[in-house]
């Protein structure tokens, strides 16, 4: 492996292993503010012992998500030294942003929430909660402003060769940033709604003196799994026609499709195919829905690979224009179809809710236990889809990747890094899950004693802080 | 002053906001094994920062962030030219990142001395490899004429960089122990209060070796300057008010002496960003690696905006958490 590879892997393998958990934090920190939101106006102490519950998932996850974004911060002049050159002045906008905006927020009211149960108002504790899920939104927001950037670059002019920053407000309403964002954190709900169901479900699987509580958490995940699931893949159709305008060799890719078609079918499944093999197997040909998936319209012409590949060195030179067209073919299928399994899978447990059955249908509640893993493979796909379907550019049109690579760092450093970060990177992964499973699995712990100076003043509670 | 002179001040406070807010969570990762007799004083030292560290630590990435997008000549060259040292540099993050939340996560000896050592070791390689670089970006490092790094590893471990490390990892010390003399009740207050006043003087002669040294390289003979004054004696004062008890003013002290030191390096930096022991000619420079002013602009209108938001809530959460906590109290709370 060369010394781009090497680069791209651990790139790929970071930013993977970190999308891993930030949609768990984002979706769990709404989700807990939420339960915190009804003890509050409710004071039932089950939503105290729920949001305590999930709030230790939570914390537990959010350390991982924080320092693996470390890396993802020092990475870019760490391995893409060249590209960090050519376009700081522009993508280092928003990753700063993040920083000031995002971070501070996220990290000081973490803080506050953890430590200062039994120290703030329990309003303005509530307010700290809101604050965390605020700053995990912030931080998507900026990322994907600058994520957005590379995929369809804008508001800059080219000054001796180096594009400069010349409208930030085009950065801001960029439209792959604005549906992208939108997107991500629809999923990101529905990656925090899954887990809280399967653990819930897990949980009355085991029955339990909390059984009646677990069913509370059940439902709401339930209740807000399937219309933000369906509406993100909604939202994730209209990215690909979005990204289709802009990239078109991205959605080409994702339908192994090499000569122009119009209407353009869309097969459920093929064999063979990839970069060089050019007439794979198409099976069950759906005929009309790649026009719509890439164009919004019935009888829409998607570009064929061939003409598009003939274009791009017409116009950049010589070079292979085309992305892995295997992973783009996949990635697509796969998440679309863990998306309408897991909707499926929603559908059956509202359905169960209405009949009152949810906490006693041992075959949905093992379903959806381990849907569990259905929201990992999805992110994995989609940011496969969307990263991989770049290449071979870094900035779309401005810089190819393989020139982005740090000029001073070698191979061995790169494999040091690579061997290194890779270990670490398992280890924590582990350590994660080992300790989200057993947290988990816990029994619910009683509602906090009441300090007996807010029961006299008619306050409902002064919970103990946790502790390290 | 120039809006690319005004970014390298920001970045200047930036990092010197890094050190004095998470200097002195990194002393009280490096000394919680020693000042906590049992795993009750371990986590009562751990608890004083329990609510702080995670955002102080963002100073951190503040300012990779702004250096990456004001100056992003430096960033790039910085960080692939410091390679295995930024790859250490995040070991060492991550293991005390994870240890703070996963040490109290299982009721076993093993798991928590395994936890305790990761922090410690985390904290301390973080200040040590942080203070190797800014003294490499001073002394010199070879750089060619594209403002490529071309040394190995082995240039970044040069003798003054090594030093300015050891004195960045003492002055942690001190910093870190005075803060949990001053948040702390009972024993550990003594203990920690003992631990500070002993070392601020040894601290002190390190960071008059290390002026005399700065000086010695920049040529600028062996007078220090009034801030470097203030920085040595407030180490001494630093001990004299631990020893009377006021340790509140004694966090200043050694707050200031650590704000000092970090602010003495980015000045002699200044105008230059890194130094090239290749030739001057080839220096990098806030002129020649700065972004362009459009970009300073925008970074600018935002730091106005959210930074003075940010110092708020930050100073809010210092009110909240103002109280000494004891290891009784740790003791009493340990059902959780």
């Amino acid at each position: 492996m060369d010394k781009l590879d090497l680069a791209r892997w651990q790139f790929a393998a970071t930013s993977i292993n970190h999308f891993f958990f930030v949609p768990v934090t984002i979706g769990l920190a709404f989700l807990t503010a939420l339960l915190q939101t009804a003890w509050y106006r409710t004071t039932k102490p089950e939503y105290l012992r729920l949001t305590r519950f999930f709030g230790v998932l939570l914390v537990i996850n959010v350390a991982v998500g924080v320092v693996t974004g470390l890396v993802q911060e020092f990475q870019f002049g760490m391995n893409w030294s060249a590209y960090s050159r050519l376009v700081g002045n522009i993508f280092g906008v928003p990753l700063a942003m993040e920083g000031l905006i995002a971070f501070f927020l996220e990290s000081t009211f973490l803080g506050l929430w953890i430590f200062g149960w039994d120290k703030l108002p329990r309003g303005v504790h509530l307010a700290t909660i809101w604050c965390v899920g605020a700053g995990t939104i912030l931080s998507a927001m900026t990322i994907l402003m600058a994520k957005s950037w590379m995929q369809h670059p804008v508001g800059y002019t080219m000054v001796r060769g180096k594009p400069q920053l010349n409208d930030i407000w085009a950065v801001m309403t960029n439209p792959v940033f604005l549906w992208g964002f939108t997107h991500v954190i629809l999923d990101s709900i529905v990656t925090g709604c899954v887990v809280m169901l399967a653990v819930s479900a897990w949980q009355l699987r085991k029955g339990g003196a909390s059984k009646e509580i677990f069913g509370r958490s059940a439902r709401l995940s339930i209740g807000l799994l399937v219309p933000v699931l369906a509406l993100d893949m909604f939202i994730g159709s209209e990215l690909g026609v979005i990204e289709a305008r802009y990239q078109p060799m991205k959605i080409a890719a994702a339908e192994a499709q090499w000569q122009t078609c119009q209407p353009c079918s869309f097969s459920l499944f093929q064999i063979g195919g990839g970069n060089n093999d050019h007439t794979p197997t198409q099976i069950i040909e759906v005929p009309h829905v790649l026009s719509i998936l890439a164009t919004n319209s019935w009888n829409g012409r998607v570009v064929g690979l061939t003409p598009l590949q003939n274009q791009y060195s017409a116009k950049y030179g010589p070079g292979n224009y085309v992305p892995n067209v295997f992973i783009q073919y996949w990635a697509m299928r796969g998440m679309a179809y863990v998306a309408s399994l897991a909707l499926l899978v929603g559908l059956w447990g509202l359905w169960l809710m209405r009949r009152k059955q949810v906490p006693t249908s041992r075959a949905f509640l093992w379903c959806a236990t381990w849907m569990v893993i259905a929201p990992f493979l999805m992110n994995t796909a989609g940011w496969l889809l969307t990263e991989s379907g770049r290449q071979p550019w870094a900035v779309q049109g401005i810089m190819l990747t393989k020139n982005g690579v740090s000029p001073s760092v070698t191979a061995t450093d790169l494999w040091i890094s690579v061997v290194g970060f890779g270990l670490i990177y398992t280890a924590i992964a582990v350590l994660d899950a080992v300790l989200m499973v057993r947290y988990g699995r816990r029994e619910l712990t009683p509602a906090p004693a009441l300090a007996a100076e807010d029961r006299e003043a008619g306050e409902p509670a002064r919970v103990p802080s946790v502790l390290y | 002053m120039t809006l690319a002179q005004f970014w390298f001040l920001l970045i200047a406070i930036v990092w010197t906001g890094f050190f004095v807010l998470e200097g002195f969570d990194l002393g009280v990762g490096m000394l919680h094994g020693v000042l906590g007799r049992d795993d009750a004083g371990r986590r009562t030292a751990i608890n004083t920062i329990g609510p702080l560290w995670d955002g102080n630590e963002v100073w951190l990435v503040v300012a990779g962030a702004a250096m990456f997008a004001a100056f992003p000549g430096w960033y790039a060259t910085m960080f692939s030219g410091f390679y295995l040292a930024v790859v250490l540099l995040l070991a060492a993050l991550i293991a005390r990142g994870i240890s703070f939340e996963y040490r109290g996560k299982r009721d076993s000896p093993s798991w928590r001395s395994t936890f305790d050592g990761l922090l410690t070791g985390g904290s301390l390689l973080v200040p040590l490899l942080i203070g190797v670089a800014l003294g490499d970006l001073l002394h010199g490092l070879p750089i060619n004429a594209s403002q490529e790094y071309t040394g190995s590893f082995w240039n970044l471990l040069q003798p003054y960089g090594l030093f300015t490390g050891i004195t960045l990892v003492i002055l942690c010390v001190v910093h870190g122990a005075t803060f949990i003399a001053l948040k702390t009740s009972d024993d550990l207050r003594a203990t920690a209060g003992a631990l500070s006043r002993r070392t601020a003087p040894a601290a002190a002669i390190v960071l008059i070796g290390w002026v005399i040294w700065t000086h010695a390289i920049s040529g600028k003979g062996v007078l220090p300057n009034p801030v470097e004054v203030i920085a040595v004696l407030a180490l001494f004062a630093a001990a004299w008010l631990v020893h009377d008890g006021r340790e509140g003013w004694a966090f200043a002290t050694t707050t200031a002496a650590m704000a000092l030191t970090v602010l003495s390096i980015f000045s002699e930096l200044y105008p230059r960003v890194m130094i090239s022991s290749t030739s001057s000619a080839y220096n990098l420079t806030i002129r020649n690696t700065a972004s362009p002013s459009y970009t300073l602009k925008v970074m600018t209108i935002v730091v106005a905006i959210f930074l003075p938001i940010v110092l708020a809530y930050t100073a809010w959460t210092y009110y909240v958490f103002r109280r000494r906590i004891s290891v009784t109290d740790i003791k009493a709370h340990s059902g959780d």
